[in-house]
């Protein structure tokens, strides 16, 4: 796939497995309000992913925050097949956890590197979140 | 987190996919909040109820849930919902809205959920023990449970609590565990406090300085009853997310509490009335809409209104909306009061909510309300000018149509 792969290790919050590439923020965000869940585009005002898609992609975010509605936005998001492919987290928080269990949407935080070290935009990534150890397979220049 | 054997088969799946999936959803909080292990719960309260919260979105989920054969293990109430639901016809709710709503319901029932559609399940049946451990949503009845009752749960969102009642489960952590539940901040009183409002205003104010401790709150007078301080932990849980308090001589883990080392901060009238102008529009206003029951009213608040209703008229053209539960409001027919009320112009609204009302949609645009959460949502989420008041006050302008206050 490109000329540099990396293997990393992580929580498994939510199971499944995804490929996709990567849309990173450093900054958290909000499902409820920040993500349109009719066209998978990012609305939240200056958000860095603002007017951005996450359909399909490996979105590599801190954590979410907002309202408890961001958990049904999540759902809605792959009722509408326009939901992330998998979802990286420094660390997870309820709201989006429980989102991503009930839309099946792999994800896994706490990984053994700092996500932001080492993945940036573009890059392709494989999330394999089954069991209870996540590997995440970073393919540079993907 | 550890897991039992049972619960180990919970999660593979061996008892269906709609306790595999509850199973899922309770580990990953469990993980994410560092729970040990899971903890037998034996009521539960259901939020996201309304259609305005869960949308499309809830009905397709809790339709996959009901098409797997999900039964809930635990008696489990409702949260109200948008409309409501003896008279949402008659007062001109929008056809779409509650077709997608009773929809939600009939799901929900169909899984075996008991129905109540209030905010006050500990009024009318789902009534935990001292000590029990239970899986509650909706922030009001949380706080209600956890400090009125010294019961335990933890602030669940919709989905968590729907999971606790598929399985009858909750991870242990947070306010489960004593050590959790000691005081963080001593809150002395020396706000003048007459009616609930005052109370409601006071819950706003610690709310707003505490964000999301543990209150010890001393001051309270001796009578402050179940009214009042429904009103204050309904205010605390909205501009702060106070899941518990404890309040000297009324609440029943106060006298266990330690006041040593606390952090100490002092609440005066000025405070109140600060979040009084905050959550207010001025006088000289025309009321089109009196809304009490945030959190739905009680059998003595409903005597209240009978009581100063009794041989009035609502003026014509202002709505007079009480909110409560069915189960309340039966009570509140035994009695008469509700006949003294609806002949006066008043209408008793059960499984509704101000907050999840359509209110621009129905043409309200100036709402009263003896309640600070009503006012801080009404105001963040609706497009009307929000009066508050006391009881007596909100009473009056429905009478006559003015804001003077």
């Amino acid at each position: 796939m490109g000329l540099l792969s990396l293997e990393l290790r992580g929580r498994v919050v939510s199971k499944g497995r995804g490929v996709g590439e990567a849309l990173v923020s450093k900054k958290p965000l909000s499902f409820f309000g920040g993500v349109n869940p009719k066209t998978g585009l990012v609305i939240e005002e200056g958000h860095s992913l603002k007017g951005y898609s996450v359909k399909g992609k490996v979105l590599v975010l801190p954590r979410g925050k907002g309202s408890t509605v961001g958990s049904w936005v999540l759902y809605e998001l792959s009722i509408n097949g326009l939901a992330p492919s998998a979802i990286i987290n420094l660390e997870a928080d309820p709201i989006v956890a429980v989102g991503a269990i009930i839309a099946g949407i792999p994800l896994v935080d706490k990984l053994n590197v700092d996500p932001f070290e080492v993945i940036e935009n573009g890059d392709m990534i494989e999330v394999m979140a089954e069991g209870r150890v996540g590997v995440v397979r970073v393919h540079k220049g993907g | 987190m550890y897991l039992t054997k049972d619960e180990e088969a919970l999660l593979r799946g061996e008892e269906g996919e709609a306790k595999r999936l509850a199973m899922e959803i309770l580990v990953a909080l469990g993980d994410i909040y560092g729970a040990e292990r899971m903890v037998k719960v034996d009521s539960v309260h259901i939020s996201g109820t309304s259609y305005t919260s869960c949308g499309d979105a809830g009905i397709h989920f809790l339709s996959r849930l009901v098409r797997s054969g999900a039964k809930l293990a635990v008696p489990s109430t409702l949260n109200p919902v948008s409309i409501p639901l003896n008279r949402w016809r008659e007062l001109g709710f929008p056809e779409r809205l509650a077709a997608k709503q009773l929809e939600i319901l009939s799901l929900y029932k169909l899984m075996g959920a008991a129905g109540g559609y209030t905010c006050h399940p500990y009024l009318v049946g789902n009534v935990p023990r001292y000590g029990s451990h239970i899986s509650w949503a909706e922030s009001s009845a949380i706080v209600y449970a956890n400090s009125m009752l010294g019961a335990r749960t933890n602030r669940e969102g919709g989905i968590g609590a729907l999971a606790s009642a598929l399985v009858g489960l909750t991870p242990l952590y947070g306010y489960h565990l004593a050590e959790n539940r000691r005081a963080t901040v001593k809150v002395e009183v020396e706000a003048e406090l007459i009616d609930a409002l005052d109370y409601s205003l006071l819950g706003y104010a610690i709310g707003e300085l505490i964000i999301d401790g543990v209150p010890l709150i001393a001051g309270l007078p001796s009578q402050a009853g179940l009214d009042e301080l429904k009103a204050m932990g309904a205010s605390m849980a909205t501009s702060g997310s106070i899941a518990l308090f404890h309040a000297l001589n009324l609440t029943p883990e106060a006298g266990l509490m330690k006041d040593e080392g606390l952090p100490k901060l002092t609440i005066d009238s000025s405070m109140l009335k600060q979040v009084r102008e905050k959550l207010s529009s001025n006088g000289g206003l025309t009321v089109d809409c009196v809304a009490l029951g945030c959190p739905h009213l009680s059998l003595s608040e409903l005597k209240r209104i009978a009581s100063f209703l009794e041989g009035r008229k609502v003026k014509e053209g202002v709505r007079l909306w009480l909110f409560t539960s069915e189960g309340i409001k039966r009570l509140g027919e035994e009695a008469g009061y509700v006949d003294i009320i609806e002949a006066a112009g008043g209408r008793i609204l059960t499984g509704g909510c101000v907050v999840h009302t359509p209110l621009e949609e129905i043409g309200v645009e100036v709402l009263a309300t003896n309640s600070a959460k009503a006012a801080h949502y009404c105001l963040s989420l609706h497009e009307v000018k929000v009066c508050i008041g006391s009881l007596k006050e909100c009473l009056e302008a429905a009478l006559t149509g003015r804001w003077v206050y």
